[in-house]
């Protein structure tokens, strides 16, 4: 049921042609946060009512100044005060958000609603490749490292018929012996075995890119400082194969720890558990911003996560799974300084099932409009099979 | 609503899948008797030692079979037993006694800082680190001259935690070597395993730090200096066990038992908890009924406080545990349960909690927090009044489920016989746990001896995961585990950190889900670095390998190399190079 045994679809890859470097192209980097983050403490509708009566343990302070405070950015909705990093690039106009958005499938399992975000179908458990694979566009001379994930296995996102490899570190990332590194290239490139013939062919192709890049010693720009944590470091690794120009296309990077059912928020607002991964978030993703400057233009990031979490807080002040959620979108192309999607309310009778933020954009709006709109492939019905009716949000400029 | 519209596509997309009938033909044919040695060893051990197939055929494949199902009857290789409870947890300090205990946890502040103070500072380290209420309160009113005394003796000089690492040469070279030399052997060791070398060595980490790579720098100084990491010396337990055990099948259940009922060290008082839980709640019964496996691991306090039930309280509920039982433990996620049975549950578990958490303490059922209104579980009605036997109640539905019968059984399949294992054999599975009233040895019984699991489907088609390659590398060259933790550390950079997997699904029992290239580049290393003889923590006798890697294939692969691993090996004179090409090959891959 998870997952088919049918041939993997690389067999039908058109073979590229190694060599010259590629053009610059246009980047999405994706990033999930796993676990289901509580985007209703994240970006904080500090406007509404109920959101305070809901939490009475666990509500963000209205913005009152305070270094606890809701920074507030609309005079509805506010960030996290821990997401401070991020205010400039909000207001540089660089950071969009969507609120209210999410999977439209009803499962609060983390399992099925992760794969249903990495596949691009909701609902369907027997999709084997993800959508960002199937954001590419077919082409006859694309880079090995066209397509990567950030740590030691492909995610779903990237699963596909079009090459994707798995990086773990740039400098992990070769056979250190050399004649082991010909022979083994050679075995697994005749192995008539699919699934270790085609996994051996790309991790050999990107092996040569990577190493071109690593060998070389990289100081981010501007000043920036990336945390030590998982997406820190995962963000500098695409930005050095960003700047390098070793023909990436899209990327993705995960960071776990979302799933605050206890203690999510502590003594006060900015400590605690959530505080501290969404201080590792913005500055991660501000240091990102500031490493890349001007090549932003060509790098779009979007984040996400399986689902929201319940409107009201639980009896062990933490929150359990929930619907809805939020997604920030920064870079290039992207009209930022603003808040999109329909505020759906957090009274009980618009709470889905009586208990969880509501859904007023499909995950799948935002996602087809940045594979449209910044990757250039218009084959939306065929990235995400199944979704008919698109309806774009209007986050990128014309 | 959205939802609607999204949905119309969806349903349409799916039964078109679900229409599409698997072929499962493979599944009919059979294997030779040579294959069927080979297969039964490669699924039911951690790999193939040399000799083992002969010591099969010895007492006949269905006697050797029943005999990895009856461990008991199996005698102990002495290194496990001598060896595998020298790798302990952190305990909340047992050399204080209760009373001690109660005057740092509560007594007057300046009595518990005198009292602290008083200890040797290796044992208010181990206070500190073991206790964290205590730490809390405590440590801010420590002399900073103390506090100082403390941090050394838990960052620098523990010898004992280095010579798990590396041995006591590459100790004094690092330390009085050049730096040119010192730098290169750190850089050849996995990043982990500097990382934590270094951690035990402040002065030798100053001066190494700037010639560092930056990779490597930016861990180094991100490590806590001198901690462990969770889970660790569980870990090294579980890799010397793995490659040393005789009783090999037991071992791969605990490690599919732990993976089901599955929780990560990292997470607070699991870090204490998590060797008991193996040890007590999954190992005695890998082999006995599922209901007594079940109940052992919802009355662990290491479960209880993973998925947060010890928290969840009458009128203030956390639904964490709930939901996982049925969709991870028992009915799996489409086995036809509702949010409203989630709610449902989580309240009949309300009061199954722990007597003092964070020091370890044992499953304690509180009636005063308990729920104890009627209740409706998948349309069974729990009357009020029930007390702790609400949560019995719900362990007996679901165990008896027949979603349970076929989830358990399409889960040990997967894991045994092929990543979409046939449906009949589902059946067959199915049916013996409801027969045995889910005895799982008779249901691997089953498994064992259907004519699916020694059929081509299923020979040969699962790729081992980073820790399976590992272990059955080091069985296949008759190595030895000197020191486990570097290859712990190395398992992790391939994507399978021991004991850490936080997601309460586990690590994949599918094994496409393992292949990737970082991965393979992993493999492929750490094959050639085992058969030189440069594994950190791991000694290999290579007098034996042969040079010919046709001889040598069949000693290391028990089976022919493809004739692309042949042709790529050519003619290397040198046999430890052959035999890690071999290892490193698309062909030792698979199992």
């Amino acid at each position: 049921m998870f997952g088919t045994s049918t041939a993997p679809a690389w067999l039908s890859r058109a073979l590229y042609a190694a060599g010259t470097p590629s053009p610059r192209k246009k980047i999405l980097v994706a990033i999930f946060q796993r676990g289901a983050m509580d985007g209703l403490n994240v970006v904080v509708p500090h406007g509404e009512k109920a959101y305070y009566a809901l939490r009475p343990n666990l509500a963000i302070p209205r913005p009152n100044g305070t270094a606890d405070s809701v920074i507030d950015l609309d005079g509805f909705f506010g960030l996290h005060p821990s997401l401070s990093p991020l205010k400039p690039v909000y207001d540089a106009g660089h950071l969009a958000i969507v609120h209210a958005v999410g999977s439209p499938d009803p499962t609060r399992s983390h399992f099925d609603a992760q794969d249903f975000m990495e596949s691009g179908t909701p609902g369907i458990k027997t999709t084997g490749d993800g959508w960002l694979n199937r954001a590419l566009t077919a082409e006859k001379s694309a880079s090995p490292v066209r397509a990567v994930g950030l740590g030691p296995e492909l995610p779903h996102a990237l699963r596909g018929h079009n090459e994707a490899v798995a990086i773990g570190s740039l400098n992990d990332f070769k056979v250190r012996d050399d004649r082991g590194a010909s022979a083994f290239q050679s075995m697994y490139e005749s192995s008539h075995d699919q699934v270790l013939n085609g996994t051996g062919r790309e991790a050999f192709d990107a092996v040569k890119r990577v190493q071109a890049v690593e060998k070389n010693a990289y100081t981010p720009a501007g000043g920036a400082r990336y945390p030590n944590g998982k997406l820190g470091q995962s963000l500098l690794q695409i930005a050095r194969l960003i700047k390098a120009n070793v023909g990436l296309e899209v990327a993705f990077t995960d960071v776990g720890g979302w799933d605050h059912h206890v203690n999510e928020v502590g003594a006060k607002s900015t400590v605690g558990q959530l505080a501290n991964l969404l201080t590792e978030f913005g500055q991660s993703l501000a240091a990102f911003y500031t490493d890349l400057g001007d090549r932003l233009n060509d790098v779009t990031v979007v984040t996400m996560s399986e689902f929201g979490r319940t409107a009201k807080e639980n009896g062990t002040r933490g929150t359990d799974h929930g619907h809805a959620n939020v997604m920030f979108a920064m870079g290039g192309g992207i009209k930022g300084g603003k808040i999109y999607g329909d505020w759906p309310g957090m009274e009980r009778e618009q709470l889905y099932e009586a208990r969880d933020l509501n859904l007023t954009t499909d995950f799948r709006d935002v996602l087809g409009e940045l594979v449209q709109r910044r990757l250039g492939n218009t084959s939306i019905s065929a990235v995400f099979p199944g979704y008919d009716q698109p309806k774009f949000r209007g986050l990128i400029g014309a | 609503m959205i939802r609607k519209i999204a949905f119309v596509g969806s349903i349409a997309a799916f039964a078109a899948i679900l229409s599409a009938d698997q072929d499962y033909t493979a599944f009919t044919k059979g294997l030779t008797g040579d294959q069927k040695i080979l297969q039964a060893l490669n699924r039911l051990t951690f790999g193939p030692r040399p000799g083992d197939v002969e010591a099969v055929k010895k007492i006949g494949l269905t006697n050797w079979i029943d005999l990895q199902l009856h461990p008991e009857r199996i005698a102990e290789n002495p290194t496990v037993e001598t060896q595998a409870g020298s790798y302990a947890e952190p305990v909340p300090a047992k050399f204080l006694t209760p009373a001690q205990q109660r005057l740092l946890r509560t007594g007057p502040v300046d009595q518990a800082v005198a009292f602290l103070s008083s200890l040797p500072p290796d044992k208010a380290a181990q206070v500190l680190e073991t206790m964290p209420a205590v730490r809390t309160r405590l440590a801010s009113k420590l002399p900073p001259s103390f506090v100082a005394k403390v941090r050394s003796s838990a960052s620098g000089g523990n010898e004992m935690e280095l010579r798990r690492l590396i041995s006591p040469q590459q100790i004094a070279m690092l330390r009085t070597g050049s730096d040119e030399d010192a730098a290169a052997f750190l850089a050849s060791l996995p990043q982990d395993s500097a990382v934590q070398v270094l951690a035990q060595m402040p002065a030798v980490r100053k001066r190494l730090l700037p010639m560092l790579d930056a990779d490597l720098s930016a861990k180094v100084e991100a490590a806590a200096p001198g901690r462990p990491k969770p889970g660790d010396a569980l870990a090294e337990a579980k890799l010397l066990r793995a490659v040393e055990s005789n009783r090999q099948l037991e071992e791969v259940l605990v490690d599919f038992w732990f993976n089901h009922f599955n929780i990560d060290a990292s997470k607070g008082a699991d870090k204490f908890l998590i060797s008991e839980y193996e040890r007590d709640a999954i190992r005695p019964h890998v082999l006995g009924k599922f209901r007594d496996l079940l109940e052992a691991t919802a009355t662990s306090p290491a479960m209880m406080f993973y998925l947060d039930n010890w928290q969840s309280k009458a009128g203030a509920l956390n639904e964490n545990y709930g939901r996982e039982l049925m969709e991870l433990h028992t009915l799996g996620v489409d086995g036809g349960y509702t949010q409203k049975d989630v709610t449902e549950i989580a309240r009949c578990f309300t009061g199954w909690t722990i007597n003092q958490p964070r020091q370890g303490g044992p499953f304690v059922y509180r009636d005063q927090v308990h729920d104890h209104d009627q209740k409706i579980v998948l349309g069974v009605t729990i009357p009020a009044g029930g007390g702790k036997a609400d949560g019995e109640k719900v362990l007996d539905i679901l165990a008896h489920s027949p979603a349970t019968a076929r989830f358990i059984s399409r889960e040990l399949a997967q894991r045994f016989v092929a990543d979409d294992p046939p449906p009949a054999l589902l059946d067959r599975m199915a049916k013996t746990f409801h027969d045995t009233d889910g005895d799982i040895r008779a249901v691997l019984g089953t498994m064992f001896n259907s004519p699916e699991f020694f059929s081509e489907g299923a020979y040969r088609s699962k790729i081992k995961s980073p820790f399976e390659m590992a272990v059955s590398a080091l069985r296949a060259t008759g190595a030895t585990l000197n020191k486990p933790l570097p290859l712990v550390n190395q398992i992790a950079a391939m994507g399978e950190p021991l004991y850490r997997k936080q997601e309460p699904t586990g690590y994949p029992n599918a094994s496409q889900d393992w292949m990737s290239s970082s991965g393979l580049m992993g493999r492929m290393n750490l094959a050639m670095d085992l058969t030189a003889d440069r594994l950190p923590g791991v000694s290999v006798d290579s007098s034996h390998f042969a040079a010919n890697p046709t001889e040598s294939a069949h000693a290391l692969l028990l089976a022919d190399a493809s004739k692309g691993t042949l042709d790529a090996i050519g003619a290397q004179a040198d046999p430890q190079t052959v035999a890690g090409m071999l290892l490193g090959s698309p062909d030792f891959q698979r199992k």
